[in-house]
């Protein structure tokens, strides 16, 4: 059954995932991620004491560039999927008053 | 009919000038018109475009200047790929209007090797899924029973070729995404080894398990595939230095005998007995070919798909913030200002599955659960490596099945975890960054494909071929065909 974590806050979630989730999304998600939370639980079990977090399947890290100029997009290019823009900018509602 | 075969004999039929690529292309654009309606693998296609690509070809071939087996092939792409100029959907309302600025580079190579682009390709809504009936497009239907799934999240990929709409398909496999629907749909899928193939111009679900592979109906079919996709590229750092064998010359170099692992908790509760029963007798062949069977275990198994949903949820709560509604893609006309576009703009642009994993993504990654959800899961998901790593010190490869069900009925799974567990024999492999490929081993007494997974080493994708192709060309599952 569907059992909702007291630490799921899904008003706040949903806030800082910046989604607008609708009243009955709400409820249904809280019920059935609190099912999710319930099932990864099982991790407690797992004794991890002094093993180290794998990130990716393969560790490679600070893969390098050479600083050459490439060709890049044009403007026009670059803007083709703005939802709005004006005189090559994308334009966006007032931010600052 | 070209349509029905296997690329290497398609490939043949070029090169002989039985049939020309432009013939071909026209076999695959009226078959999709004619089974589409019912299929639903593809999202959109670009006839002009294919046309012209398929011209080319042939004006290539009449000159002699054929640039090997994939030229003039049709291909299929997975809506999240890129190619300049056409749409990516990723099976999302949020890029219903998105117009690919530029050539993803498994899709440069493809080109550069002389394939036909045939078709955008269903899938779930931003690969996330393993159905395709979380796609905003519609579902796709299996081939062989349109009352069932095709799986997913490649569920488009590999549909198109079952039902003959395409020779081959490109899928990306992030928890068995390329292995789970080719097993439903008598296909060889595999997914490489994490960094083998680029995933530049691909759009990212969840970066440390993302990869992109082929499906296609024979191993040597994706052999060939593999070879043209395969190779460092400087755009995405996560991709190897390594040098690329021609791996479908490799597959005849090694006959084996192999040593192979069976883990025994790859065999457990919730595994359908006809699917036992079928990798079983896989298991068999290679036993009377002459290759040592040892069972194996790979303890944390019960733990990947809890571990699986909270690091892939994680990455995709991270992901998907790049749709805001600024750049590219969807924005809300209902919002009022800057934080308002972000919010109504994903409320509307995401469809429920999206949401749900960001939302759980956000949950493990916020301030007081890092440690306990996310962190956890990262080390035992170093354990689950481990487990991987220990067997192949004794084996070269594990067998085991890819799913523990047939293609199920649509709309079967009644909440998201139940869709979830279905995952159980994939999602170790993309855990451990390996190479996993599935091709077909039987059918059920209804007449459903069954797939069985060979999982391999880091980078032996060579050996890996080797091994599958050893039981692929000996049997012909892949004649089997739909009744469209």
């Amino acid at each position: 059954m569907a059992a909702t974590s007291p630490n799921l806050d899904i008003e706040k979630l949903a806030s800082l995932a910046r989604i607008d989730l609708a009243p009955d999304e709400k409820e249904k998600f809280a019920a059935q991620l609190g099912d999710v939370l319930k099932y990864v639980d099982q991790l407690k079990r797992v004794d991890i004491t002094g093993i180290e977090p794998t990130a990716h399947g393969f560790p490679i890290s600070n893969v390098w560039a050479e600083d050459n100029v490439t060709p890049g997009f044009t403007a026009d290019e670059a803007l083709r999927n703005a939802p709005a823009q004006r005189d090559n900018m994308i334009s966006v509602p007032k931010v600052v008053e | 009919m070209p349509i029905n075969l296997p690329l290497t004999q398609v490939s043949s039929q070029l090169d002989s000038r039985a049939i020309s690529a432009v013939e071909l292309l026209q076999a695959c654009i009226d078959r999709t018109k004619a089974v589409d309606s019912r299929v639903g693998a593809f999202n959109s296609f670009d006839e002009a475009a294919a046309l012209a690509q398929a011209r080319a070809s042939d004006e290539r071939r009449a000159a002699g200047k054929t640039l090997g087996p994939l030229d003039g092939i049709p291909v299929g792409l997975k809506d999240i790929i890129s190619v300049k100029d056409q749409p990516l959907t990723a099976s999302s309302k949020m890029l219903a209007n998105y117009i690919s600025p530029y050539d993803a580079t498994v899709t440069r190579k493809l080109r550069e090797a002389g394939a036909v682009f045939w078709g955008r390709l269903n899938l779930d809504e931003f690969a996330m899924g393993s159905s395709t009936e979380n796609s905003a497009m519609g579902p796709t239907n299996n081939p062989y029973d349109l009352a069932r799934v095709a799986g997913g999240s490649s569920g488009g990929s590999a549909a198109a070729i079952a039902a003959g709409e395409v020779t081959a398909a490109l899928g990306t496999d992030t928890g068995g995404s390329i292995r789970q629907p080719a097993s439903f749909c008598n296909l060889v899928g595999l997914k490489p080894t994490y960094g083998l193939v680029s995933r530049y111009g691909v759009s990212a679900y969840a970066s440390s398990l993302d990869q992109v592979g082929p499906i296609a109906r024979t191993v040597e079919d994706a052999a060939i595939m593999l070879s043209a996709i395969a190779g460092h590229d400087p755009l995405d750092s996560t991709s190897i230095l390594a040098e690329i064998p021609d791996y479908r010359a490799a597959l005849h170099q090694k006959k084996g005998p192999w040593r192979l692992g069976v883990p025994k908790e790859y065999f457990g509760d919730g595994l359908d007995p006809e699917v036992a029963a079928a990798v079983q007798a896989a298991i068999n062949f290679y036993k009377n070919q002459g290759c040592e069977i040892r069972e194996v275990s790979l303890p944390h198994t019960e733990y990947g798909i809890a571990v699986y949903y909270i690091v892939a949820t994680a990455e995709c709560s991270s992901n998907m913030a790049r749709f805001d509604g600024i750049r590219y893609g969807h924005r809300s006309t209902a919002a009022t200002d800057a934080v308002d576009i972000y919010s109504k703009t994903r409320a509307e642009g995401f469809g429920e599955e999206v949401k749900r994993r960001i939302i759980l993504g956000t949950y493990v990654l916020s301030s007081g659960y890092y440690d306990a959800y996310y962190l956890r899961a990262q080390k035992v998901r170093t354990l689950i490596r481990q487990d991987f790593i220990d067997a192949y010190k004794q084996v070269d490869a594990i067998i085991a099945p890819t799913s523990p069900t047939p293609a199920f009925l649509k709309g079967s799974h009644k909440t998201p975890l139940e869709a979830y567990l279905g995952d159980i024999y994939t999602i170790g492999v993309n855990m451990a960054g390996l190479p996993g490929l599935s091709m077909p081993c039987g059918f059920t007494q209804t007449g459903l494909p069954i797939g069985v997974q060979l999982i391999g080493q880091p980078f032996k994708e060579a050996e890996l071929l080797s091994i599958a192709h050893a039981y692929d060309s000996a049997h012909d599952w892949a004649k089997r065909q739909p009744n469209l």
